[in-house]
């Protein structure tokens, strides 16, 4: 069978397919495009941050600088990076089916969300917006003197992207399985994805209507969130966080589909509660929607709101914790290969749950009076977004590899690029959990002295983590061209995308596979 | 380029195309459903500035735009009926009603709009009404609902024509017409967007 | 497919009740206001909702997982506007 690297080299044939497995490499390249760009904003804000004196750029210009960074690396990166790179690559292998539901969409998708990229660069190209990626009225719509309409488009229509990414992952899972693959036999991979397109499908309007009201009130001068009329400004948060938390689930669960993969690939072993981790799955997409409050402890919102908002956020961290338990025992007496993978899932295990610790002590109201706005929460959610998810997808990324590229990667270079990585990582956000324990706010390009030698580390660790994610840019293209040629299962591992050559082929598979007994089925140790 | 279909029938691709449309109905409640959560926090808030301000409205447009897009609604519906029967030309007729009752609805609307412009209604624009400040926000959001509505009957009278072009080819037939189901649900939808909309911004009771 | 399609007559009827319901709703308001007033027409509006959803868009015919979807986005919202809710009537503001 033809891969479907081979099928077809025009332009056309990239720009106008219908596989899903090309639109994954579409959006790759888009994805990594622009990760390097918020990537540039934040090596200028370490650089800065680097003195206590405000020398590199103005107030200002750092103030666009972390917009940019946010706005960028949340909207235009984490949020579609594993479902519609590893989703749109592996979903439809791995429930035996030719393609996902609605092809054609799934390549509109991709349009539209290249689409507001470029209105996204726009506004940064002509200046940037300085409103943090939050986008708080009433700055946002009436005093900010920066790219917000522009900006603010650009993510409206991304978000009609992740939309239909969802519509199409959902009935995909629902409609397309392999015979005999009931819901109780998918890998929860699948189980992550298919929550994870809940989540985008019912969160992402909210926002679009947020952003759209906060357009409005910008470019007609009179909106509901100004309080000369008796608006609330916290209506706007209400609205705006009650997607932006789903989203941190969005940009998670993929993760933890993917741990789950890995884990029991190179530890050979069942995953330990197949059930209890689909459930938690279903739980923390489920229990997410009801925790955006806890964004607004301090923003004035009712004290009584803030308790039921702790309450439910001290709740979602429950299966949460699960997972990582299950994780635990599975590698527990399995036979484990420290291949790089494992290496990114262990490294995941470990800051991931560094990350969720320190988010129960942000849900502590009394606490977080006096974290908010501080480093701690800046290092927080880096332990779960870069620790814990971007440290899964390179774990993924290598995992696949052989299915996407049909090559090897460099086995031994991959390994000390995961532990440069780690190691970079703590580097730098280690730091910050105390210098947000001491005080510093987040969001200021100035600082008092005595915070000046934890900052100097914490840029230190900037530039080897910079080194780190450099490396497998480099290795994983050069491997594409020159690595060793990989067979159908180079990893042993059980999975219906591995029943099939590598690099996969045009249509999948010769026949449609029959499933016939429970995931991870790993023989008996 | 895969060109084959990832179905293996024409009975799944239908259901998957049912299941579809349905999320996408249940995204645009969420959509929609901002708008509803600030109307119903505002209007908790503000009870008689939201009376003041749904007294301005004009309640027979409102009233009457209702029952022209319910009959619309029953048109779409019999339309459907009519291609499984394999009835085309009835198909047709009811599309043509169906839009031209949308039309109907749209010209009502519009005018309604036009009405407001010169009593001064329009926020942004020539707001200037005498009542509580709070009345502004009412007006905001029965513009920008009613807007969003509107645009929402714009596409599906775009979608409307479309089927009709379709069904002039004679692309459609007892056993396969799904574009009409899909359009339809869609319709049908719209219509129970404004049937919220209507009370909540028509018919608020005056308070004692 | 074709066997399960509802008589036009049906149909008709569905819309002559969708009719009523918004005649009621409209003579409703012209009644003295009351604390029901509110729920009464917003009841009405769910009825003539759920009309067209089971009627108009042929719920009735669905497999369960359809109106599962069907409902699903209306349970979401109303977890919204519920938690949401919980701030704005418990803050004592606007003062």
């Amino acid at each position: 069978m033809t891969s479907y690297l081979a099928a077809g080299s025009s332009v056309r044939s990239w720009l106008c397919t219908l596989d899903h497995k090309r639109i994954a490499v579409l959006y790759l390249f888009t994805v990594t495009f622009f990760f390097l760009i918020g990537a540039t904003a934040a090596v200028l804000m370490r650089w800065e941050l680097l003195t206590p004196a405000g020398n590199l750029v103005t107030s200002d210009t750092y103030n666009r600088l972390f917009t940019l960074h946010g706005v960028i690396m949340v909207w235009f990166f984490l949020i579609p990076v594993v479902p519609t790179v590893l989703g749109n690559f592996i979903l439809p292998l791995a429930i035996g089916a030719r393609d996902v539901a609605f092809p054609r969409l799934n390549l509109a998708s991709w349009y539209i969300f290249v689409s507001g990229g470029l209105l996204a660069l726009y506004a940064i190209v002509f200046g940037g917006v300085d409103t943090g990626w939050t986008f708080y009225t009433p700055y946002s719509s009436t005093y900010s003197n920066s790219h917000v309409m522009v900006m603010a488009a650009g993510i409206f229509v991304a978000g009609f992207a992740s939309i239909a990414t969802g519509i199409n992952f959902i009935v995909t899972v629902h409609k397309l399985r392999a015979p005999g693959l009931t819901w109780f036999r998918l890998p929860l991979f699948v189980w992550s994805i298919y929550a994870t397109s809940i989540i985008m499908v019912l969160a992402t309007p909210v926002l679009a209507i947020t952003l759209v009201l906060m357009m409005l009130e910008r470019g007609f001068g009179v909106g509901i969130f100004d309080p000369h009329l008796g608006g609330d400004p916290l209506l706007f948060q209400h609205l705006f966080w009650f997607y932006s938390h789903p989203a941190v689930y969005i940009m998670i669960l993929p993760g933890m589909g993917v741990v789950s993969e890995l884990v029991t690939c190179f530890a050979r072993k069942r995953i330990f509660g197949y059930k209890v981790m689909a459930v938690s799955i279903l739980s923390i997409a489920g229990l997410g929607f009801l925790v955006w409050g806890h964004h607004m402890f301090v923003s004035s919102q009712s004290v009584y709101a803030g308790l039921v908002f702790s309450l439910l956020s001290f709740m979602v961290s429950v299966p949460s914790a699960i997972k990582v338990f299950n994780w635990i025992a599975t590698l527990h007496r399995g036979s484990i290969t420290f291949a790089t993978p494992l290496l990114y899932a262990l490294g995941f295990i470990a800051l991931f749950t560094i990350g969720g610790l320190t988010g129960v002590c942000l849900a502590t109201l009394a606490v977080d009076v006096h974290l908010h706005d501080t480093y701690f929460v800046v290092a927080h959610f880096h332990y779960i977004m870069v620790g814990g998810m971007v440290m899964a997808y390179l774990g993924g990324m290598h995992y696949w590899w052989p299915k996407i590229s049909g090559r090897l990667y460099p086995e031994r270079l991959a390994r000390a690029a995961a532990v440069i990585i780690f190691l970079g990582f703590n580097l730098t956000f280690f730091p910050q959990f105390i210098l947000g324990y001491l005080g510093m706010p987040r969001r200021f390009h100035t600082y008092p002295q005595e915070f000046h030698t934890l900052n100097v580390i914490s840029t230190c660790g900037a530039a080897v983590l910079g080194v780190g994610y450099l490396l497998p840019l480099v290795y994983l293209t050069w491997s594409f061209f020159r690595g060793p040629r990989a067979g159908p299962n180079p990893w042993n591992a059980t999975g219906l995308e591995w029943q099939t050559d590598s690099p996969a082929p045009e249509h999948n598979f010769r026949e449609t596979p029959v499933v016939t007994g429970p995931p991870y089925d790993y023989p008996p140790l | 380029m895969a060109a084959t279909t990832p179905f293996r029938s024409a009975t799944q691709r239908e259901s998957a195309n049912q299941l579809g449309l349905w999320t996408l109905i249940a995204t645009e409640v969420l959509f929609f459903g901002g708008l509803f959560t600030a109307y119903v926090v505002y209007r908790f808030t503000y009870p008689a500035a939201f009376a003041a301000g749904s007294h301005r409205l004009e309640f027979w447009y409102g009233t009457i735009n209702t029952a022209v897009l319910l009959t619309s609604s029953l048109c779409m519906a019999v339309g459907d009926v009519m291609i499984k029967h394999d009835r085309r030309r009835a198909l047709q007729l009811c599309l043509l009603a169906t839009a031209l009752l949308g039309l109907l609805f749209l010209g009502i609307k519009f005018s309604e709009y036009y009405h407001m412009y010169r009593e001064q209604l329009v926020p942004g624009i020539n707001y200037r009404a005498e009542g509580p400040p709070q009345m502004q926000l009412f007006i905001l959001l029965y513009f920008i609902m009613t807007g969003l509505h509107a645009l929402h009957m714009l596409i599906g009278l775009g979608a409307l024509t479309w089927l009709g072009w379709l069904n002039h080819r004679g692309r459609f037939s007892s056993t396969g017409h799904q574009p009409v189901v899909m359009v339809g649900l869609y319709w049908h939808f719209i219509d129970c967007v404004w049937v919220f909309l209507y009370p909540l911004l028509y018919l608020i009771p005056h308070l004692t | 497919m074709t066997a399960n399609a509802p008589p036009v007559l049906r149909l008709v009827g569905v819309y002559l009740a969708l009719l009523t319901l918004l005649a009621l709703t409209a003579t409703a308001t012209l009644l003295p206001p009351g604390a029901w007033s509110t729920p009464i027409s917003l009841g009405i509006a769910t009825a003539k909702t759920a009309l067209i959803f089971v009627w108009f868009m042929r719920l009735r015919d669905r497999p369960g997982l359809v109106r599962l979807f069907a409902l699903a986005g209306f349970f979401w919202l109303a977890i919204f506007i519920g938690l949401a809710l919980t701030d704005f009537l418990t803050r004592g503001w606007p003062a």
